[in-house]
């Protein structure tokens, strides 16, 4: 660790005479590829408005948490955005209402519950961070944590991939070649639900759906192959998220917003190139 | 005109005894005992929610059933499950996704996760995969871009890869014109002929069964009618179900 700081202290930027600002800037680098990662499965299967309902969701986690007086609820949040994902996605299975109303309905019935719990035991304003996050916040405890996630899901990735790029195209067609359809899909919802739920912190809940979808879309506009797909994605992800750090701590600014907003930035840039192209 | 089983050893086959699958409160299929042989093409008719598709999901392992699947392999072995090629109908995905054809393929063909990257065996596996279906320029195309016949030829290449104990195909010509339905039919029949493999179709183009099927399946819940497509053709229960007699299907083709 110390060695990662001293290396960033090499680097002329004024940011890194501060501790705060060295753990924000390795959390951004560890964050940004592992959502890159899943975005692009994520926007391929059209889940965009299902990873919003799980952010949406860590408030009811927050709120579990306070009841059952952990001091950090970080358990509870996962716990809870794990079994709604696998809820959502059991219901949607079962094809009886068109699932973005599934989705929909889930997504605030939780908000409204966090919001319930949290407003009861005693003002909600201590929670309003969560809203937009802060990454300044962000401890070595913290960066650990995402560190073990983001290797675990690349690990996943290399095995599972295939298997879920083959149920994005057919369900069926999977299945007769052996996937275990319900068992990859319910390991991708609880990859997606793990990683919003430890990132939710600094990223915030309005904004951690668009560093999820973002870079993937923006890649998608300039891509044609399951590759350059992925790589241009993690680049994306990458570059919007140290940009997006770099100009809100110059000006002040909050840092998921600005890397989201930097994100879409690319997206308009990828989008008209892409269509210049065709 | 139906030509009997082709190439046959007469003894692999894929045996459904007894099934019942039921959803909630409906019951989708009822006591269907069929048998598929190699080297047999069967076509599977039956009118809008008569159960084809459970079927085929049943048998692809998607749906709960009672009763029992087997597949008997030509040394007489009773294995639990055949090994099926799947023709879907048409495929719903998202088509500006950036994945090409090999992308797909290779996934399919499982190994290394496709977003390493492909390694030179692979890709040329694939190659001659594709150009086997006459289709080997399309590796490289996005999998959204290709027309319904192109697709269908892609499709049919990796159902066929590893050679499959059952093919099956989900009324596999729609968006596919007259030229390219033929070629998709002559290809399957060679298949049938030459790897000696059992097929299932699931069409409602009676002209085309007329000419291709060797055995044609009435499914209404369960097996109502079983045969030669004359025979088939000519039931109450076919007419019943299609609201003409056979004599008409000739007519109307």
């Amino acid at each position: 660790m110390e060695m990662i700081y001293r290396f960033l202290e090499l680097l002329p930027f004024s940011m890194f005479q501060y501790d705060f600002m060295k753990n924000a800037f390795l959390a951004a680098i560890l964050i940004a590829p592992l959502f890159a990662l899943l975005g692009t499965m994520a926007v391929n299967n059209k889940m965009a408005f299902f990873s919003d309902a799980l952010g949406h969701s860590a408030f009811t986690g927050i709120g579990l948490g306070v009841l059952l007086g952990l001091d950090d609820p970080l358990l509870a949040m996962l716990a809870f955005g794990i079994f709604l994902g696998l809820v959502i996605t059991k219901v949607k299975s079962a094809n009886m209402v068109s699932s973005d109303t599934v989705i929909s309905v889930f997504s605030s019935a939780a908000l409204a519950l966090g919001i319930v719990i949290l407003s009861a035991s005693g003002g909600f304003a201590k929670y309003s961070s969560y809203l937009i996050g802060d990454i300044l916040t962000v401890g070595q405890g913290d960066l650990r944590v995402i560190a073990v996630v983001l290797i675990i899901a690349y690990l996943l990735w290399a095995l599972l991939y295939n298997q879920l790029l083959l149920l994005s195209v057919n369900r069926s067609l999977a299945a007769s070649r052996g996937v275990k359809v319900m068992l990859v899909e319910n390991i991708f919802v609880m990859m997606v639900a793990v990683a919003v739920m430890v990132s939710i912190r600094w990223v915030g809940i309005l904004m951690i759906n668009s560093l999820l979808i973002l870079p993937a879309a923006a890649a998608r506009n300039i891509t044609g192959t399951t590759r350059s797909y992925h790589w241009t994605a993690t680049v994306f992800g990458l570059v919007s998220s140290v940009v997006g750090l770099g100009i809100s701590y110059t000006f002040g600014t909050s840092a998921g917003a600005t890397m989201v907003l930097a994100a879409a930035v690319l997206f308009f840039l990828t989008y008209f190139i892409g269509k210049s192209r065709k | 005109m139906s030509n009997g089983i082709h190439n046959s050893c007469g003894l692999c086959s894929i045996e459904m005894k007894n099934i019942t699958v039921i959803s909630g409160e409906d019951t989708l299929l009822e006591n269907v005992n069929l048998t598929f042989h190699c080297g047999e093409l069967t076509a599977l008719i039956g009118k809008n929610g008569a159960g084809k598709t459970t079927l085929l999901r049943t048998l692809l392992g998607e749906r709960n059933y009672k009763g029992s699947i087997s597949f008997t392999d030509h040394h007489g072995t009773v294995l639990p499950v055949p090994r099926i090629g799947y023709v879907p109908q048409h495929l719903d995905f998202d088509k500006s996704m950036p994945v090409s054809v090999s992308d797909f393929i290779a996934a399919a063909k499982g190994g290394r996760a496709v977003w390493f990257g492909k390694n030179k065996k692979m890709k040329e596996t694939i190659q001659k995969m594709l150009e086997e279906m006459d289709c080997g320029y399309l590796a490289d195309r996005r999998l959204g871009a290709l027309s319904g016949g192109e697709l269908q030829r892609v499709l049919l290449a990796l159902a066929t890869d590893p050679v499959p104990d059952l093919l099956v195909l989900d009324e596999p010509v729609s968006g596919v014109d007259m030229a390219g339905l033929d070629l998709f039919y002559k290809r399957v029949t060679e298949l049938r002929d030459k790897q000696h493999m059992a097929v299932l179709l699931v069409s409602h183009d009676l002209g085309l069964i007329r000419q291709y099927a060797d055995k044609v399946v009435l499914l209404d819940k369960t097996v109502v009618a079983e045969g030669e497509a004359d025979e088939v053709f000519a039931t109450e229960a076919f007419k019943e179900a299609f609201g003409f007699h056979s004599g008409e299907v000739t007519a109307w083709k």
